[in-house]
């Protein structure tokens, strides 16, 4: 067992796990921060993307070491009230089906945007590629981010 | 009334809910006279009952604020029937939509479940696109039901007629004494009755009076699924909850035999391991710790299971002898005429095998379930997503052996259905390691385990086979479809609405022992694609228009012809098609929904990529409750369809499944998106049919159809992978 500490959607935090622990298993199952979703384990899918220091990171690949002193960014962390202008856009085009995936789309496109207010539809789709939805919800997914892009 | 559990936070003081066919009470001769059950005691109105939601059926309650809870019988895996059904009901009860929030039904599927025929009662299962189609007369009825409620006891407080009083949105208003009431307000004095009439169909709403029924209503599920908050059962977490994950059998059927015990349970956090028939399960605090044991277990497999000789490389070899053999014992779906007479008729005959390679599920979310048992073993507690909640709950409190009634079901989100979640095994397992450790388990799959142990949709073979006369007419078509997938295969492989003088279809099945499901669509997905193929070679070859040979093929289903019109009219079918592209057509019926569509497709002949820039779509489903979600629907059909026809394929060696995760099993991605989905729905009164499993079946054959145009050649084998479009365009 080793101690790691790390701020997580503002708040400091210490945990105590097993070294070499995924951080996607300290996220949720330690800390019940359950929106970042296991899809893989491998980096294959995106469901657990979070924000680490900023950069949209693959929390199952993420041994939690790579946390310690960093600021972690979660799905209940992007905004206070859940009106990110891609939640209200999310909302707005009615993306989600099954909605399982969601959280890692938005947190993708959230980083894609924080670098490039204004993607166009091919950086979009090219930032965007590493994140699966199985229920098909990408055009509306498309839609929702050139919404918040053309508004800035 | 048969006994619940609490899984919702009203005091259920459940009624009897009058609805057999032979005792119905008819409203027609009393519905203006104020029931009886108003005149019983005196108005009961008191401080006790203030500020409960009242109930007023056993779908509503109404709280003295006007919130209206509606209960949501289906199991909500992306489809959206936990907006569409609530809806219906809100529609009769003339509810202000702003003011419903909804709630899973408690699991009692003699009162929440419906008929296939929309009769109440039955199970609870959420299958075949068939919620909105089953529930929508139901929940009339039942909306309905609860709008003679709140009429009949304003009519008493007011001491008016009931035929005097009328309806607006979540108001009940009294014209001739200019009187309103809100449907809150009701809620201090409302009582409801044991019983419930039947309001008669004529009592019902005209459609021209609908308000949310066929309007654009935003899905409930929606806001909580794009902050996090939306519960799956994989996200639960309980007091004293451990973690199970099993090791199963590589080979379906093959048992287990665990070589090293004694150093797993000296393991570190490990709790117990659990030896089951297909595998070994072991149980350990934390999740991670679990992945650690179970990447240790050293499993022998017994061998001589069936499906160990089961080898897909060789599967087609196997199915072309099944098919040509007379003496087989085939399943006959369809046998009208004499399609080995009409093979004389003069003319020419064609043939054509097509393929398709077995598929599997990939739902998000990969199957988990969290199961605590009392320490008295007698009884459990239960959350899961599944699509068949009535057979999950038998299915704990029979390995337990108590009753269902002591089985405390928390319905979840599902990330996924698709088929898969149907099935209990999943749940099965749960139950068995929580017994074993006397603590609240959550079992996870890995993706690896969901993948390789999965359910898939079968493999088979399409022989197609017709005699067109000489003026182009098709005289016989016979379709024999072989395979490995048992009642799976014949799904869609009949063709209602072409008319064939002679017609056979068969379905001749090879067990060999392995796990075949339900996929989105069934058997539609690749019979539809051989049979919308098949006729394209035809019409090809016959230099027939192939929309016009479909439309002279459906002359007696007018409504199936004007599907085709109007996709045919939305790409402007028989336009120039741009350079270097080229346009595809397919029709399919589904769920009892007839869709049809175009697609334009490119492809890059260097790598022998296929690309999809446009489709166009139209769909009769009758009466449509919630457009925009079926157009989501379809849309998301389409997407993944694609990923089923381009990219998925199961394959096993010796019986053993040689894909693990997305990196062997890729789906597609969103870069490989079309420019546009256009998508119309066709208006009609018809009752509602199924949508959402309605594109599966178009977008294969469109796509086969397009890739003959652009180039002269068939695609004849799902998927289209690049390797096999190569080898095409050599062919």
């Amino acid at each position: 067992m080793a101690q790691y500490t790390f701020e997580i959607n503002g708040q400091e935090q210490k945990v105590e796990v097993a070294e070499g622990t995924s951080l996607l298993w300290v996220i949720r199952e330690h800390l019940g921060l359950t929106g970042t979703k296991y899809g893989c384990g491998k980096a294959l899918c995106g469901s657990c993307t979070i924000h680490l220091n900023g950069q949209a990171t693959r929390a199952c690949i993420t041994p939690v070491s790579r946390a310690e002193g960093a600021k972690i960014t979660t799905i209940e962390g992007l905004s206070e009230d859940g009106k990110h202008p891609l939640q209200l856009a999310w909302v707005e085009a009615q993306v989600p089906q099954c909605g399982y995936c969601q959280s890692g789309q938005i947190m993708q496109a959230a980083a894609l945007l924080a670098q490039n207010k204004r993607p166009n539809r091919e950086q979009i789709l090219s930032y965007m590629n590493g994140v699966l939805c199985r229920c098909g919800t990408y055009m509306r997914i498309v839609k929702a981010i050139e919404k918040v892009a053309k508004e800035g | 009334m048969k006994t619940s559990q609490k899984s919702t936070q009203f005091p259920l003081s459940r009624r009897k809910f009058l609805y057999t066919a032979g005792g119905l009470t008819f409203l027609a001769s009393t519905a203006m006279i104020v029931p009886s059950f108003l005149e019983e005691d005196e108005d009961e109105e008191g401080s006790e009952r203030r500020g409960e939601a009242r109930q007023i059926s056993v779908w509503v309650h109404l709280g003295e604020d006007g919130q209206i809870t509606i209960y949501n019988p289906a199991s909500e895996m992306g489809q959206g029937s936990m907006t569409a059904v609530p809806v219906i009901l809100a529609e009769e009860m003339d509810a202000d939509w702003s003011q419903v929030r909804i709630e899973h039904a408690p699991i009692e599927p003699e009162i929440y479940g419906a008929g296939w025929d929309g009769s109440p009662g039955g199970t609870m299962i959420t299958v075949g696109s068939r919620t909105v189609r089953s529930y929508y007369n139901y929940m009339r009825q039942s909306g309905a039901q609860a709008r003679y409620v709140l009429l009949s006891n304003v009519a008493r407080k007011w001491k008016v007629p009931l035929e005097e009083l009328e309806t607006e949105p979540s108001m009940v208003i009294h014209a001739k004494s200019k009187r309103k009431i809100s449907y809150g307000e009701i809620a201090r004095f409302a009582k409801s009755p044991d019983t419930l009439p039947e309001i008669p169909a004529s009592q019902l709403k005209d459609p021209s009076q609908f308000r949310l029924i066929g309007k654009v209503m935003p899905r409930f599920d929606i806001p909580a699924k794009v902050d996090g908050s939306a519960p799956y059962s994989m996200d639960i977490q309980v007091p004293n909850m451990v973690f199970g994950l099993i090791s199963r059998s590589p080979v379906h059927g093959a048992k287990p035999t665990l070589q090293n015990e004694p150093e797993i349970r000296q393991m570190p956090g490990v709790l117990e391991v659990v030896s089951l028939d297909h595998g070994i399960g072991i149980i350990a605090e934390t999740l991670e710790g679990a992945l650690e044991v179970k990447s240790q277990l050293k499993i022998s497999w017994s061998k001589g299971a069936k499906a160990e000789t089961f080898n897909t490389s060789e599967a087609y070899k196997e199915y072309e002898t099944i098919a040509q053999d007379p003496t087989f014992q085939a399943n006959m779906l369809s046998d009208t005429g004499d399609v080995k007479k009409a093979l004389q008729i003069e003319g020419k005959t064609y043939e054509a095998d097509y393929k398709n390679e077995a598929i599997y599920h990939a739902q998000m979310e990969p199957l988990n379930a969290v199961v605590s048992i009392a320490d008295d073993g007698q009884s459990a507690e239960i959350w899961v997503g599944t699509q068949a909640p009535g057979r999950a709950r038998s299915t704990v409190a029979k390995i337990l052996g108590i009753g269902v009634d002591k089985v405390r079901f928390n319905p979840q989100y599902l990330g996924g259905g698709f088929g898969r979640r149907s099935t209990p095994d999943f749940i099965a397992e749960t139950v068995h390691l929580a017994k074993a450790v006397s603590r609240p388990v959550k079992l996870i799959w890995t993706r690896e385990d969901d993948l390789q142990y999965g359910m898939y949709r079968p493999m088979s073979l399409q022989r197609m086979r017709a005699q067109v006369d000489t003026q182009g007419n098709i005289q016989s078509w016979h379709h024999v479809v072989v395979g490995t997938g048992g009642g799976l295969l014949g799904s869609g492989a009949k063709t209602d609405f072409y008319a064939f003088p002679n017609q056979r279809v068969e379905v001749r099945n090879i067990d060999h022992g392995i796990r075949t499901k339900h996929w989105r669509a069934v058997g539609h997905g690749p019979n539809k694609f051989a049979i919308e193929a098949f006729l394209d070679e035809i019409a090809q070859d016959q230099k027939v228009d192939p929309v016009d040979m479909r439309l002279r093929l459906m002359k007696d289903y007018p409504r199936a012809q004007k599907v085709l019109r109007m996709v045919a009219e939305m790409a402007n079918w028989g336009a120039p098609v741009p350079e270097g592209k080229a346009w595809g057509v397919s029709f399919a019926e589904r769920s009892g929904s007839l869709g049809a569509c175009i697609c334009e497709i490119s492809l890059d002949r260097e790598s022998g990529k296929i690309s999809i820039h446009r489709i166009w779509a139209s769909l009769d489903a009758g009466l449509i409750v919630q457009p925009d979600n079926v157009k989501a629907q379809m849309e998301g059909g389409f997407i993944m369809g694609m990923s089923s026809i381009f990219h998925e394929r199961i394959s096993m060696k010796n019986g053993q499944v040689e894909q693990s995760n997305f990196h062997d099993y890729p789906i597609l991605r969103i870069a490989d998106i079309p420019e546009s989905i256009e998508i119309e729905l066709i208006p009609s009164a018809e009752h509602p049919t199924g949508v959402g499993e309605s594109s599966i079946p178009l977008i294969g054959g469109a796509v086969a159809n397009a890739f003959a145009r652009l180039t002269g050649k068939r695609l004849r084998h799902l998927p289209f992978t690049p390797e096999k479009v190569l080898e095409t365009l050599k062919g």
